[in-house]
């Protein structure tokens, strides 16, 4: 419950952040969403990569 | 007419000795549309009067004795994210009815028109192409012409359906993260998604640049070969397109053998949370293939992970200024995800970037040792429209993104994969997953082929 508070907060902030107005009725589907969005997102956190290891570069100048 | 108008080069071969004229091929094929895509909705625009003409176009040549092209008189159809001209470019959005038409044909569209192939239409799609089930809530859902109460896959769902019903023999759609593969495998036609940046992307509206691949449809082998000769080429238009020569496969698919060309199926991530079917499936093609090497692919969850993070970050960037200033007309099924999507932190991003290049060497060095993978395509077969969950091992989990499952490892990467049809009795097709490194096409173009002609009989066609 108390996670989920966070989550919502954090959010309504972000969303404030990047200037987009979230309305009423579409709150709960992307907090469900950014939820969603932080589980797999730790699969890929915990991976631990050889600093080394850049972006592959697609940017020619 | 007796044409088999699901055979692409039979029926560039009837149109080129004038068997039939291309005219009648077009008017054949508009009026199968009109009949069948009541129900199945696959179309969104048919443009009846320009085909006629280009079919004229391609008799005339015939008539005066020039070459009209391999494809001379082949009908094709093209998911609606490729520009048009003339038409506007949906990518399966309402709000984009409002942009002008396109000014020109997207390059593969021009290049298949160039080999003689005449466009019919444009085709019913998620909307963004964020989807695996073309239910599109403003332009409907996409039915499976092998059951219409099932989806047709997506998000080039009318590319797979109108390719599965028989209305044109070949189309074309899109895959990021499966989007080809998927659609194909429900509705049991092959699906081709060759190397990244090996088919121009221009004149395509993007989804996930750093995924975003094209390719074709259609029901034979020889014709997906044919088309992907025809769709290769460099093109500056395309900064991600590959200046590589182009490699020629046509050829290849009429060989019948696959001598010296190592097999192996995918274990462990490959080889779980799906159901039997899809796992027999591989076993059917394995053993007709008489393949027993096992392989494992380390790390695939993490890039389906990986892979995820990049496309939602992505795609909520590319739509950023839509989705600040008019949120509600997107379709609620994508809408949520994108405005989500804008909210990632960079550092989850950059991670996920940086892992696909990780990922990427491990892969390569797989295939220093074997040139073909084996996977399935999806680890079920098409669910019902409307359906959102289903019950696996005992746990609820959510059925669209799980349709990806097997294919977004894999496009992470850019790896070249034909999705082949699985028939079935009694039960609807399959699909599976054959896999090899980047630009080694023609490799998979000859186990595709050389399967069709061993006749075991669970081929789809």
């Amino acid at each position: 419950m108390e996670e989920r508070l966070e989550m919502r907060v954090f959010v309504e902030q972000m969303a404030l952040l990047v200037d987009l107005k979230l309305r009423d009725e579409y709150r709960d589907g992307v907090i469900t969403n950014f939820e969603r969005i932080c589980n797999v997102a730790r699969v890929v956190l915990e991976f631990e990569l050889p600093e080394d290891v850049e972006a592959a570069p697609v940017f020619e100048p | 007419m007796s044409l088999n108008l699901t055979d692409a080069i039979s029926i560039a071969k009837a149109v080129k000795t004038r068997e039939v004229t291309a005219v009648e091929v077009v008017r054949a094929t508009l009026s199968r549309i009109q009949t069948r895509d009541v129900e199945l909705n696959c179309f969104t625009t048919v443009i009846a009067e320009a085909a006629l003409a280009d079919a004229e176009k391609i008799d005339n040549q015939i008539e005066k004795g020039e070459d009209a092209g391999i494809l001379a008189g082949v009908p094709f159809a093209v998911k609606n994210l490729f520009d048009i001209k003339g038409i506007t470019t949906l990518a399966g959005a309402l709000i984009n009815a409002e942009n002008p038409v396109a000014t020109q044909d997207a390059t593969a569209i021009a290049k298949l028109k160039q080999a003689g192939a005449i466009l019919v239409g444009a085709l019913n799609m998620d909307e963004y192409a964020y989807g695996f089930v073309t239910e599109n809530f403003h332009y409907g859902a996409t039915r499976n012409p092998n059951n219409i109460t099932c989806v047709a896959g997506g998000s080039s769902g009318g590319s797979a359906a109108a390719v599965a019903a028989g209305l044109v023999p070949i189309t074309l759609g899109s895959d990021t993260n499966g989007s080809i593969r998927v659609p194909a495998a429900l509705c049991g036609v092959y699906g081709f998604k060759p190397t990244y940046g090996r088919l121009s992307r221009a004149g395509v509206a993007l989804f996930s640049s750093s995924f975003d691949h094209i390719g074709p449809f259609a029901n034979s082998v020889r014709d997906i070969a044919t088309v992907f000769d025809v769709l290769q080429g460099a093109d500056d238009k395309d900064p991600v397109c590959t200046t590589r020569p182009p490699v020629e496969t046509r050829h290849v698919a009429s060989l019948d053998n696959i001598d010296g060309i190592r097999i192996a199926i995918a274990d462990d991530y490959f080889n779980q949370k799906a159901e039997p079917e899809a796992l027999a499936a591989v076993q059917k093609v394995a053993e007709a293939l008489n393949v027993k090497d096992y392989v494992t692919i380390p790390e695939a969850h993490r890039a389906r992970a990986a892979a995820f993070i990049i496309t939602a970050a992505e795609g909520a960037n590319l739509h950023l200024e839509k989705l600040r200033s008019r949120p509600q007309n997107f379709d609620p099924a994508t809408r949520d995800r994108f405005l989500a999507g804008a909210l990632i932190p960079s550092n989850w991003y950059i991670q996920a970037q940086r892992f696909r290049k990780w990922y990427r060497d491990k892969v390569r060095e797989i295939f220093q040792n074997v040139d073909v993978i084996i996977a399935p395509t999806t680890p079920i077969s098409a669910p019902l429209i409307g359906q959102q969950t289903m019950i696996l091992d005992g746990e609820e989990i959510l059925v669209r993104p799980y349709l990806g499952q097997f294919t977004q490892p894999l496009s992470f990467i850019g790896l070249p994969v034909l999705s082949i049809p699985i028939r079935r009795p009694n039960a609807l097709p399959l699909g599976v997953q054959l896999i090899a490194a980047p630009y080694n096409e023609a490799k998979i173009i000859q186990v595709a082929a050389y399967l069709e002609t061993l006749e075991t009989g669970f081929l789809c066609h």
